[in-house]
């Protein structure tokens, strides 16, 4: 194998923030035409990493060669001007502005003190031809997808001469549709000889583009392989230092036979999904598989009561609950946990204790009679917050004040505050670290042992591989296949999730 | 010097937490009870401050339900449109049936303050459908409603007071006390403590918070986000027309220009209590005492002889004096925590 010389190489690259070293002597390198996959956990130093190769923070230390040329990054600006753009995962796009108003933002064409329209309007006709995306250049970028939001970004990288381009988590919103142009997009870009740096916690998208994979972990540099020599084991072992095993915990099957619930050709409102039917048994833990926007969040949000029904039936417990509002759902013991704690799940000024309750306030437990019973609240926000390893262990403290991973913690808790029996998780790992992981597995598996049952909706693999006792895959808002703990496996769900890329 | 300094730097750091902890208030009250009392001998007598408790009382229970509004992530312009409709509706009754029937005077009084009560909370109705049900936001809804209520009030007065109520109803709401409190602020106070319970001992208080702290969390948390809202604009219209039947008393006439000032003043004690803006924050005693504060800038100032006009300019002032005070308050915050 012939190496050619890099198209950016980074040597010891060292970043501190006061005391807390969030780089150590990281080494990095980027040929052209590879997609090299940046793989760790929250915090491994990947984002410090791509953000000073964006020229977005200064390191403490270490230098970065650029075709063996030594180059000095101060400001985003520099970095463009060698030909290093990046995509954050916050897009950098004014909503109100159009396409071209957007591409120019900041280096807007003059002439004579005024705009001149006609010519940016030609250059940006030309940018996009030339990278064969279909936007109007007078189009407002918030009527755009969250695709073409990426694409007017990425458009904008071109507006410098490209050779590197970052691209920080960028399917984690797109729908599947959306991604496929993403990677078409990629592909074409590579073959130009552009080098790009992707981010991305899904192993999945990792075989599906990457070349290689430098995997990072708690700032330092822990390895760089091939893509082809990356099983699922060993990049999850170099990206947390400990065995698979170690992180999921044994699920022990019981006796499913009665079903809790039943979705019988259930297609929602606005479509997300398309005449699904499932069912989820007693005691199981039933995974639900897919990327973004394949309808496998929707159809329980659809089951709980928080997204309209246009036709089908609900059953849960052998009741038709067809419509019901996510208050009743609750009442009758059914809970959804959403994916966006932050959006969807949390008061974010209000205290751990009250998050933890806020479902339960009108179950017996909680009330005398019509007043709330503050001191019966108290008692088990303290025992659940003691029981999930709340850190720090203040169930007084506001919300915004705790990790990511200790806030899913709090919004899990509320699961036990009161009788629920079927429970459903949607993303429950989203943005958390490992050992939290680790400790939001054993709750999931504690809660099956005691009988309840658990929906686990994830666009992690390993996670539905590892917990569920039984799966559903989908595929553009409809049931793609249905998997027994038997025939779980990486290959078999992913082939249902690329099905039309393999056919 | 340096001595002087150690006795400073430990006062410096328990004001910085009072700061933190407390927000701008209590510094606020202490200045100017420290101003007033210096300017004007009068001001710290017990006379004065007894008349700056009744003078508060109707912005109290007005900023009571601005409060509510305010958590709920709202707010509502239309509280002085409220209070004029429910003098103007209030008073007019009253004189109707008192005209009518000279001698029931109880039954005239009863259906007054029945009629104002219910007209004013009516403009609440149609704030709450607006903003529970068609989803207009708060501020364009109720500035609408502010317009078409205060119509209503001139248009059915020909901007003329009403006059003609019982004498006994001034007697009674405006000038009369019991135990020598007077009576408004009786009111106040069994409303307050009304308020207190719902808010802090039922549910349905926690789910104000909830709906202006997170409303899709509390949707999915199986809270009717709705149904909360749309109590949420009744109340406040319901306090603003209590106030606007206690200030026809005390005025002894209906007016429809009585409540002018209210939405800035409320709002004012309220964000200056620390209410959050963006909801999901505050206190229900604390904007009492913003209200209070509210009040005593007033006495002082007319004790001062500061002209009425340079009043609002100062209250203005203030009220953005105390979001700043916030924002600084919210940095140092986070100061403190790393």
């Amino acid at each position: 194998m012939t190496t050619p010389a890099p198209l950016l190489s980074a040597k010891s690259l060292t970043k501190d923030y006061q005391s807390l070293r969030a780089l150590d002597a990281v080494d990095f390198d980027l040929r052209a035409g590879e997609v090299h996959v940046l793989f760790g956990e929250n915090g491994a130093g990947k984002s410090t990493l791509i953000s000073i190769l964006a020229g977005a923070t200064r390191p403490t230390s270490g230098s970065i060669k650029m075709k063996d040329k030594e180059i000095s990054l101060a400001s985003v600006h520099d970095a463009r001007q060698l030909g290093i753009s990046a995509v954050f995962q916050e897009f950098s796009l004014i909503p109100q502005m159009t396409v071209e108003e957007n591409l120019f933002l900041g280096a807007e064409h003059t002439r004579h003190c005024l705009l001149d329209k006609g010519s940016m309007h030609c250059e940006a006709l030309e940018l996009l031809g030339d990278l064969g995306f279909e936007l109007r250049p007078n189009q407002r970028v918030d009527r755009l997808t969250r695709a073409q939001q990426q694409m007017v970004e990425i458009a904008k990288a071109f507006r410098d001469e490209l050779t590197v381009l970052i691209l920080d988590e960028p399917t984690a919103s797109l729908t599947e549709h959306e991604t496929e142009l993403l990677f078409t997009l990629i592909r074409e870009l590579t073959a130009r000889g552009v080098g790009i740096v992707y981010i991305t916690h899904r192993i999945a998208e990792i075989r599906h583009i990457g070349t290689r994979i430098t995997i990072l972990r708690d700032g330092r540099y822990v390895a760089v392989l091939p893509v082809e020599d990356a099983d699922d084991d060993t990049l999850v072992r170099l990206m947390t230092g400990r065995e698979v095993g170690k992180i999921f915990p044994e699920i022990v099957p019981g006796p499913a036979v009665e079903d809790i619930l039943i979705l019988d050709h259930v297609t929602t409102a606005q479509g997300q999904v398309l005449d699904v039917s499932m069912s989820v048994r007693k005691g199981e833990i039933v995974g639900l598989a897919g990327l973004m926007g394949s309808g496998k969040s929707e159809i329980m949000q659809a089951a709980f009561g928080a997204l309209p029904i246009a036709h089908g039936r609900v059953i849960y417990r052998g009741e038709d609950v067809t419509g019901q509002s996510p208050a009743k759902a609750i009442r009758r013991g059914f809970l959804y946990l959403p994916a966006d704690r932050k959006g969807d799940g949390l008061m974010m000024m209000r205290p751990a204790r009250e998050n933890i309750s806020l479902s339960a306030l009108d179950d017996a437990a909680f009330r005398s009679g019509i007043f709330m019973d503050r001191s019966a609240e108290k008692r088990r926000a303290a025992e659940l917050a003691r029981q999930l390893n709340l850190s720090p262990n203040q169930p007084e403290h506001i919300i915004e004040h705790f990790s990511g991973g200790n806030q899913q913690k709090v919004m899990l808790a509320r699961s036990l505050t009161r009788n629920f029996e079927l429970i459903v998780f949607d993303e429950p790992t989203v943005g958390v670290d490992v050992g939290t992981r680790a400790v939001i597995y054993q709750f999931i598996a504690e809660l099956t042992e005691a009988g309840k049952t658990v929906v686990i909706v994830s666009s992690e693999l390993p996670e539905i591989l590892h917990m569920s006792t039984r799966a559903y895959v989908f595929h553009r808002g409809r049931v793609q296949a249905e998997l027994s703990r038997d025939e779980l496996s990486e290959e078999s769900v992913l082939a249902h999730f690329f099905e039309r890329n393999a056919a | 010097m340096s001595k002087f300094k150690l006795v400073l730097a430990p006062v410096g750091n328990l004001l910085k937490k009072l700061f933190v902890r407390l927000g701008i208030l209590p510094f606020l009250v202490v200045i100017a009870v420290v101003v007033f009392a210096l300017i004007s001998d009068n001001f710290l007598t017990g006379r004065n401050l007894t008349n700056v408790l009744r003078q508060s009382v109707y912005l109290t229970i007005v900023s009571l339900g601005q409060m509510f509004a305010l958590l709920t992530g709202g707010f509502d312009l239309s509280v002085g449109t409220v209070l004029a409709l429910s003098s103007v509706v209030g008073a007019t009754v009253m004189a109707t049936v008192y005209a009518a029937m000279p001698d029931a005077v109880v039954l005239a009084i009863s259906l007054g303050v029945l009629a104002g009560v219910v007209a004013g909370t009516l403009i609440g109705v149609v704030n709450a459908i607006g903003i529970a049900f068609a989803n207009v936001s708060p501020f364009m809804m109720s500035l609408g409603m502010a317009s078409v209520g205060f119509g209503i009030a001139l248009y059915m007065t020909g901007g003329v007071p009403v006059y003609g109520m019982p004498v006994e109803f001034g007697d009674v709401f405006g000038f009369g006390s019991w135990l020598g409190v007077p009576t408004p602020i009786w009111v106040a106070a069994v409303l307050m403590a009304a308020l207190s319970v719902l808010l802090y001992r039922t549910r349905y208080g926690r789910y104000f918070y909830a709906v202006g702290g997170n409303a899709k969390a509390a949707s999915l948390s199986g809270i009717n986000v709705r149904a909360m809202l749309f109590a949420t604009y009744v109340l406040c219209a319901a306090m603003a027309a209590v106030a606007g039947i206690l200030l026809t008393a005390r005025l002894d006439t209906g007016e429809a220009n009585i409540g002018a000032s209210m939405p800035l003043e409320s709002i004012a004690a309220c964000v200056i209590a620390g209410v959050s803006l963006r909801g999901g924050i505050g206190r229900l005693e604390n904007v009492v005492l913003g209200a209070l504060f509210i009040g005593l800038i007033n006495n002082g100032m007319n004790l001062a002889r500061i002209e009425s006009y340079l009043q609002t300019v100062v209250l203005g002032a203030l009220l953005i004096l105390a979001v700043v005070a916030d924002q600084v308050r919210l940095r140092v915050v986070t100061n403190l925590k790393y």
